[in-house]
């Protein structure tokens, strides 16, 4: 099969490769996949106090569809809000990287990507409210 | 002398057809392009003149006759005609057929097939190093077994079968034996005495000869018989009908007069050229596995895992370098290599394998492109990887449950 040439850029000129701390509060992390079936995506990203997400890294181990997937997913939520995030549908990257049939299972995997960094993230902002300590007592 | 892109490098897939084949074919097109069949005038005659040298030459690699070969369109027909024809005739002396796991489809295919019409089919497991043990085909004969089917030498790992061995224990039980030789005629010795073979699948595009044509080797002495799957004039002595490819059947001749005359230095300079990559990459890249026997292997055959890195993107990454690879997202059924996944190669690591096929017209200039190639791409590839990262922050991978797994 021969490669969309947005893959291949995607692979190319990659955007986003990278790592943001995982212990820091106001990133939430994604990882989906498994090695065994060939794609593990790790998404990250880091919210402002307002929700917007500011800055999005990612590593995939997968084909160049895969990478082209989750590289795309982060360029796309970066300024968008937790809530416009979530709206992210893997259709919109079959249809943008012209991804064949067989490859469709790449987008959703993103599109998973994105939503379990934002449940981390979420997940992590529900867990500090809660903490002892603050407010009275 | 820079390497000339692209680089090929998946001589197990085809082979580029030799030069001094294709000019052996081409007066069979438009000068004697008559039909060997055609036996009362010159036309006919020069067409049948140049088939049956071309059948000498075939089966001269094989220590052969030539009226023991049977001139087929390729090396899927063969597996079909021997594994088919030979169950059919044999069937009242028994319904059993013994094969490995890790055949070609054209064989694994032709067996389920076989069993739906009442054959059971025995499909042994093979050895860590890729290959079949002559005594797990002992230990599985019957005596119902009629045909056992064991490739001479592997096409996604390289290995080599210990098919002589094997040859031994089919013969004293009395089954008919079949090799699917492809991968390994022209390249390592072959002698169908000395593996007790009575079919032998050969074909003409795995060693510089054109696409669309193969033979089947069918022993006179002992003299095994087979049904025909194809109908028709009774070409082949009946075995198989229908007008013989001339120019193919030339051409197939003419490759492995040159394969036979070649093979000694051809060989070496191929298992040196092999090595080469091998320790080339081995010395730039960390965490590779060779899968399969480095011992018991074809000369120019390397499948290698790059951990923590996808197979199909390492592809990708290997711009102008055309090789394989047994990962799921190379094949259409998404599934991992069936053969690496038989020798016990763990299913994370078959996603990983790249397949490099070296043929006759590989270069030093090439290799060591390719291998510089590969070091780059697999450190971008493993820079990408959250696998790679895990690992190198001594993460043990194994231990993690994986959102994505059942």
């Amino acid at each position: 099969m021969a490669y969309s040439g947005k893959v291949i850029d995607h692979y190319e000129n990659p955007r986003n490769v990278g790592s943001l701390d995982k212990e820091a509060p106001n990133v939430g992390t994604g990882l989906v996949g498994a090695p065994a079936c060939g794609d593990v995506m790790k998404l990250q990203i880091q919210v402002s106090d307002a929700g917007v997400i500011e800055d999005a890294k990612f590593k995939t181990f997968g084909c160049g569809s895969a990478i082209a997937s989750s590289s795309l997913a982060t360029e796309w939520i970066k300024g968008m809000t937790l809530e416009q995030a979530m709206s992210v549908r893997n259709t919109q990257i079959v249809q943008e990287l012209n991804l064949p049939p067989v490859k469709i299972h790449c987008s959703v995997l993103a599109e998973d990507a994105i939503k379990s960094a934002i449940a981390d993230y979420r997940r992590k902002q529900r867990g500090s409210q809660a903490q002892p300590g603050l407010g009275g007592g | 002398m820079t390497a000339k892109l692209p680089i090929y490098m998946d001589n197990h897939a085809t082979t580029r057809v030799d030069p001094r084949v294709l000019e052996a074919m081409l007066p069979y097109f438009c000068e004697d392009f008559g039909n060997a069949a055609s036996r009362s005038h010159v036309f006919g005659w020069n067409a049948e003149r140049a088939v049956e040298q071309a059948r000498e030459q075939v089966a001269a690699v094989i220590g052969a006759s030539g009226r023991e070969i049977v001139w087929t369109s390729g090396a899927t027909e063969s597996d079909n005609l021997a594994i088919k024809g030979a169950a059919e005739f044999y069937r009242d002396r028994g319904n059993h057929i013994i094969t490995a796991v890790t055949e070609h489809k054209a064989v694994l295919d032709t067996c389920k097939r076989l069993e739906k019409s009442g054959f059971e089919v025995t499909y042994l497991p093979v050895e860590r190093d890729g290959r079949v043990n002559p005594q797990a085909v002992a230990d599985a004969l019957t005596d119902r077994t009629i045909v056992v089917s064991v490739m001479l030498a592997n096409n996604e790992v390289g290995t080599v079968n210990p098919v002589a061995e094997i040859g031994q224990v089919v013969k004293a039980r009395g089954a008919v034996f079949h090799i699917d030789a492809v991968q390994g005629v022209g390249k390592i010795p072959f002698d169908v005495a000395t593996t007790h073979a009575d079919l032998v699948s050969l074909s003409a595009h795995k060693m510089y000869g054109p696409k669309g044509v193969g033979a089947l080797y069918v022993r006179r002495k002992p003299r095994v018989r087979i049904t025909p799957i194809i109908d028709g004039g009774g070409h082949e002595r009946g075995m198989r009908s229908g007008t013989l490819n001339v120019p193919g059947i030339v051409g197939f001749g003419k490759a492995a007069e040159l394969s036979a005359a070649e093979m000694p230095e051809e060989s070496k300079r191929l298992l040196a050229l092999r090595e080469r990559l091998r320790l080339g990459i081995e010395a730039r890249v960390t965490d590779t596995v060779v899968n399969g026997s480095l011992e018991h292997r074809l000369p120019g055959s390397l499948n290698m895992s790059f951990a923590y890195v996808e197979g199909e993107a390492l592809m990708m990454a290997l711009k102008d370098v055309a090789v394989s690879s047994g990962s799921a997202c190379t094949s259409a059924s998404l599934e991992p290599s069936y053969v690496l996944r038989a020798m016990g190669v763990p299913v994370e690591m078959a996603h990983t394998s790249i397949r490099f096929g070296l043929g006759r017209f590989n270069t030093e200039e090439e290799v060591d492109y390719v291998i510089d190639l590969v070091a780059q791409k697999v450190k971008k590839l493993r820079e990408m990887s959250p696998l790679w990262e895990m690992a190198q922050s001594g993460v043990d991978i194994k231990s993690i449950q994986w959102p994505g797994q059942s």
